[in-house]
C-alpha cells in the first residue's frame, strides 16, 4: 500500500478512535449507568458530572503512565538487577560497577561542564541579541537569524559543525572553516593580534563581568544599608564561589595563552583535542539555544514598563546601570525560567555527542553513557544505573523550572 | 530656584511636527499646569523638558543655561509620572534611594534626604515594603518622595493623578498644593487634562491645543478673558454656550448683537473694527444664564428640553431653534420647572464674551469682575 495513504489510514483510525471513544464512553455514562431519568434522575445527573472528567483524562493518564510513570519503576527495577545472572536482584552492584569506571566519572565531568558552559552562554548571549535588537530597524531581521537553528535537529547541526571542524592534509583545501583560518595564522602580528590579544582581552572581559556579578551577590551580604533581609544567603554564598573560582580559571588561563606554542600551519582534528574537544561540541547546543532564549527574553525586555526606564533615565542612570539594575532585576523569573529549561535540555545531550565524537577523545556524557551501556553493552543494570543517575540530576530543576514558570504565569 | 525659557521649541516625529514653535517663560517657584485635550502636545512638552524627547529646533534654557544637549539627570529636573514607574524590585526606600545612590552621595545625606522625603509624605512606615505591597495612593506618594529626593529644581508631573479613585484624587492634589507650599522655591510643573486640577493647582495655566499655546494666564483669567472661543468652551465645566449672531450695531464701547435664533445682547467691549452686519459669535457661561424678568431683552428663548435638579444647583438643557446643540444653563438653587415649556434667558451684559469670525476674542472694555 502507499505509504501516503497508510499515513492517511492512520490518521483517520487515530482520530476516530479519538472522537468514538469520547463519543461512546459519554454516551454510556449517560444513558447506561446513571441514566437521567427515573425517581433519581437528578442524583444520576450529578454522578455523571463528577464521572465525566475523568472520563476525558483517562487516555492522556494511562498513556503517561504508560510510557513515562512505568518506565521510571521499570528502569529503578531493572538497575538492580543483573542481565548475566539471569535478571537476579543484586542490589546496588550496578552502581558500584559504574562507580568504578573512569568513563562514569569522564562523563558526570562533561555533564558538569556543559551545565555551566550551556545554560550561561546561551542565556548570556540571548540577552545580548535581545537587548541589542531591541530598538534597531533590522533587529527583527536579525533575530530570524539568530533563531532560525532552532528549527535545526540536534544531529543535522551536528552534521554542519562536522564540517566546519573538518581537517584534510596540509597541502589541499581546508573545506572546514575553521581549519581553513587556523592555516592563515603563521606566528606574525595577526596571530598575536587574534590569538593571543583578543583572547586576553575577552578573558579579561569575562573576568570583571564575572567578578562584578560576584560583588553584587556578596554586596547586599556586607553591607546591609539596603535594610531588607537578604533573600537566599546561602545561594548567594554558592554563586559567589563558582564566581571566584571563574574568575581565577580565567585569570589562570592568560598564562597558558601568553606561554602556548601553537603548531602553526598543520591542520588541527578539533575534535580530538581532550578537553577543548568539549566545547567545540558546546558550541553546537549553544548555537542551538541562544535562539530560544533570545526569543523569550526579548519577549521579557519587552514587557518592562518604559516609565521605569525613563525614571531611571531621569534619576541618572547610564545605560549599563539601567540594563544591569532596573531591566535584569524586573526579568530575573524569565531569566531564571530561561536558564533552567536549557539546563534540562542540557543534562539530556545525545545527539550531538553521539553524531559527533560518540563520546571518545574524552567527551563521553551522560546520556551517551547510557546508550553506550544499555544498547550496545546490552547491560541493561549499569545502563537504567546510569539513566537513574540522570533522572536525579534533573528532577530537582525540573521541580525548580516548574515552580518559578508558575511563578512568572500569575 | 530656576526660571525656565522656551524658545520656538518644535518637536517632530519624522514628518510629522506636534510642537509648533513654543514660546513659554516660566518663573522660578511658579505652578505651571498645562492643559489641553488628548493629543495637543502637552506632554510631549513637558518630555522635551525633561529631556526625556530631544527637541527638534528652539532652545530651551533652565536657570539661563541652555540644555538642548545636556542628559535629563543633570538638568535639575524630577519627573512624577502617570504610572508611578516605581521599580518593582526595590523596597520603598532603595526607590528613593536610587538616584542618590548613583550619585555616590553619602550614606548619611542619602538616609537623611530618604527620612525628610519619607516625613513629608507620612511614608515612613513603608520604607521596608516593595511598592506591590503598596496602594496606588501611597504608591503615587513615593514616586513623589523619590523626586523630593532629587532635590530638583524644577518638578514635573506628568498626569499624576490619573491613575487614582475619585477620593484619592482629591487628596493627593490637596497634597500637592501642600507640598507647593513647603517648597516655595521649586517651580513646578504639572501635566493634565482635567481642568479642576488646573484650576485648583496652577498659579498660571498654559492651554494648548495641536502643538500650539492658546492662552497663557492666571486661572482667573482665563475663566474671565479667554482669549479664544477654544479657551472659552474648554475652560469651565459645563462648557460655554455658543450662540452665532451679527452685529446689528457697534458704537464706541458697546456693541450690539442680533442672535441668529432671535434673542438680542448689547457687550460692553470696545468694538473696534466691528461694522454692522459682521458675523460674530457670542458665549455665555451657563452659569452666568439667568430667566428673564418682565422687560428684559432675552438672549435666548426656546424650549426645556432636560432638567436636572441636582439641589444646589438646576441644570437646563434649552433646545433653541436653529441651533443645533442644547444651550445650558446653571441656575442656583432648586427651580420647578416643566419640560416642554417655552423659557427666556438672559445674562448680565459684563458677562457676556463675543468672538469675532475667527474666534478670537474681541478686547472686552470694562472688567467682568470689576463691574460685578
Amino acid at each position: 500500500m502507499n505509504p501516503a495513504l497508510q499515513g492517511l489510514i492512520t490518521i483517520l483510525v487515530g482520530v476516530g478512535g479519538c472522537v468514538g471513544y469520547f463519543y461512546f464512553s459519554n454516551q454510556i455514562l449517560d444513558k447506561v449507568i446513571f441514566p437521567a431519568k427515573g425517581p433519581k434522575a437528578g442524583d444520576n445527573i450529578n454522578r455523571a458530572n463528577q464521572v465525566r472528567p475523568w472520563l476525558f483524562l483517562f487516555p492522556a493518564i494511562f498513556a503517561l503512565g504508560l510510557y513515562l510513570g512505568y518506565p521510571v519503576f521499570e528502569t529503578l527495577r531493572l538497575s538492580l538487577t543483573d542481565r548475566t545472572q539471569g535478571g537476579a536482584f543484586v542490589g546496588l552492584a550496578n552502581y558500584n560497577q559504574m562507580m568504578a569506571e573512569p568513563k562514569f566519572w569522564e562523563a558526570i565531568r562533561n555533564n558538569m561542564l556543559w551545565l555551566i558552559v550551556v545554560p550561561a552562554a546561551s542565556t548570556g548571549f540571548g540577552l545580548l541579541v535581545a537587548q541589542l535588537t531591541d530598538r534597531i530597524s533590522w533587529g527583527n531581521i536579525a533575530k530570524s537569524l539568530i533563531f532560525m537553528p532552532m528549527a535545526i535537529s540536534f544531529v543535522g547541526a551536528s552534521v554542519i559543525f562536522k564540517l566546519i571542524y573538518d581537517a584534510r592534509p596540509a597541502d589541499t583545501p581546508q573545506i572546514g572553516i575553521l581549519n581553513a583560518i587556523w592555516m592563515q595564522f603563521d606566528g606574525g602580528f595577526g596571530s598575536l593580534f587574534v590569538l593571543q590579544l583578543l583572547p586576553t582581552i575577552v578573558l579579561l572581559g569575562f573576568a570583571g563581568i564575572v567578578g562584578y556579578t560576584t560583588f553584587l551577590l556578596v554586596n547586599p551580604i556586607i553591607d546591609r544599608e539596603g535594610r531588607r533581609a537578604v533573600p537566599f544567603i546561602p545561594l548567594r554564598l554558592i554563586g559567589a564561589l563558582l564566581g571566584v573560582w571563574l574568575v581565577w580559571m580565567s585569570l589562570s588561563s592568560l598564562v597558558g595563552v601568553w606561554t602556548a606554542q601553537p603548531p602553526y600551519g598543520e591542520p588541527q582534528q578539533w575534535l580530538t583535542l581532550p578537553f577543548w574537544n568539549n566545547f567545540f561540541l558546546m558550541v553546537v547546543l549553544i548555537w542551538i539555544q541562544t535562539g530560544f532564549a533570545m526569543v523569550i527574553l526579548s519577549a521579557a525586555l519587552r514587557g518592562i514598563p518604559e516609565e521605569t526606564i525613563e525614571a531611571a533615565i531621569i534619576d541618572g542612570a547610564n545605560p549599563f546601570q539601567i540594563f544591569f539594575k532596573i531591566k535584569i532585576p524586573q526579568i530575573m523569573g524569565t531569566i531564571v525560567v530561561v536558564w533552567t529549561t536549557i539546563t534540562i535540555t542540557v543534562l539530556k545531550v545525545f545527539d550531538i555527542v553521539f553524531a559527533m565524537t560518540n563520546g571518545q577523545w574524552e567527551t563521553q556524557v551522560l546520556a551517551n553513557y547510557m546508550y553506550d551501556k544499555l544498547f550496545r553493552a546490552n547491560d541493561w543494570g549499569v545502563g537504567s544505573a546510569s539513566a537513574m543517575v540522570i533522572m536525579l540530576l534533573v528532577t530537582p530543576i525540573l521541580v525548580w523550572n516548574v515552580y518559578n514558570a508558575r511563578k512568572e504565569m500569575r | 530656584m530656576a526660571d525656565l525659557k522656551l524658545t520656538k521649541i518644535v518637536k517632530s516625529y519624522g514628518d510629522v511636527e506636534v510642537l509648533h514653535g513654543i514660546d513659554l517663560e516660566i518663573e522660578s517657584g511658579e505652578f505651571v499646569v498645562f492643559v489641553g485635550p488628548s493629543g495637543c502636545g502637552k506632554s510631549t512638552l513637558l518630555r522635551t523638558i525633561a529631556g526625556l524627547e530631544r527637541i527638534t529646533a528652539g532652545t530651551m534654557e533652565i536657570d539661563g543655561r541652555v540644555v538642548n544637549n545636556i542628559p535629563p539627570s543633570e538638568r535639575g529636573i524630577a519627573m512624577v509620572f502617570q504610572t508611578y514607574a516605581l521599580y518593582p524590585h526595590m523596597t520603598v526606600y532603595d526607590n528613593m534611594a536610587f538616584g542618590m545612590r548613583l550619585a555616590k552621595k553619602s550614606k548619611q545625606e542619602i538616609e537623611d534626604r530618604v527620612r525628610n522625603a519619607a516625613d513629608i509624605l507620612q511614608l515612613g512606615p513603608y520604607l521596608d515594603r516593595l511598592p506591590k505591597a503598596l496602594s496606588g495612593g501611597q504608591r503615587q506618594r513615593v514616586a513623589i518622595g523619590r523626586a523630593i529626593c532629587r532635590d530638583p529644581k524644577v518638578f514635573l508631573f506628568d498626569e499624576p493623578l490619573s491613575n487614582l479613585d475619585a477620593a484619592l484624587r482629591v487628596a493627593t492634589r490637596i497634597e500637592i498644593a501642600k507640598l507647593n507650599e513647603t517648597m516655595p522655591d521649586t517651580t513646578m510643573i504639572y501635566v493634565t487634562h482635567d481642568q479642576v486640577e488646573a484650576m485648583t493647582l496652577a498659579d498660571r495655566i498654559v492651554v494648548l491645543r495641536g502643538g500650539y499655546v492658546e492662552q497663557v494666564g492666571a486661572p482667573m483669567d482665563l475663566y474671565h478673558k479667554p482669549a479664544n472661543l477654544f479657551v472659552a468652551q474648554f475652560i469651565g465645566s459645563p462648557a460655554m454656550n455658543i450662540l452665532d449672531g451679527s452685529v446689528a450695531s457697534a458704537s464706541s464701547g458697546k456693541v450690539a448683537v442680533d442672535v441668529e435664533s432671535g434673542g438680542k445682547a448689547t457687550v460692553p467691549i470696545a468694538g473696534t473694527g466691528a461694522k454692522a452686519g459682521d458675523a460674530v459669535k457670542l458665549g455665555v457661561r451657563p452659569e452666568d444664564l439667568r430667566i428673564a424678568g418682565k422687560g428684559e431683552t432675552p438672549i435666548v428663548n426656546g424650549m426645556i428640553d432636560i432638567v436636572e435638579a441636582l439641589g444646589e444647583v438646576t441644570l437646563l438643557y434649552v433646545q433653541v431653534e436653529g441651533h443645533e446643540e442644547a444651550v445650558l444653563a446653571k441656575l442656583p438653587g432648586y427651580h420647578q420647572v416643566e419640560r416642554g415649556t417655552a423659557i427666556s434667558l438672559t445674562a448680565d451684559a459684563e458677562q457676556l464674551h463675543l468672538f469675532d469670525s475667527d474666534g478670537h476674542s474681541m478686547a472686552r472694555k470694562a472688567e467682568a469682575k470689576e463691574a460685578a
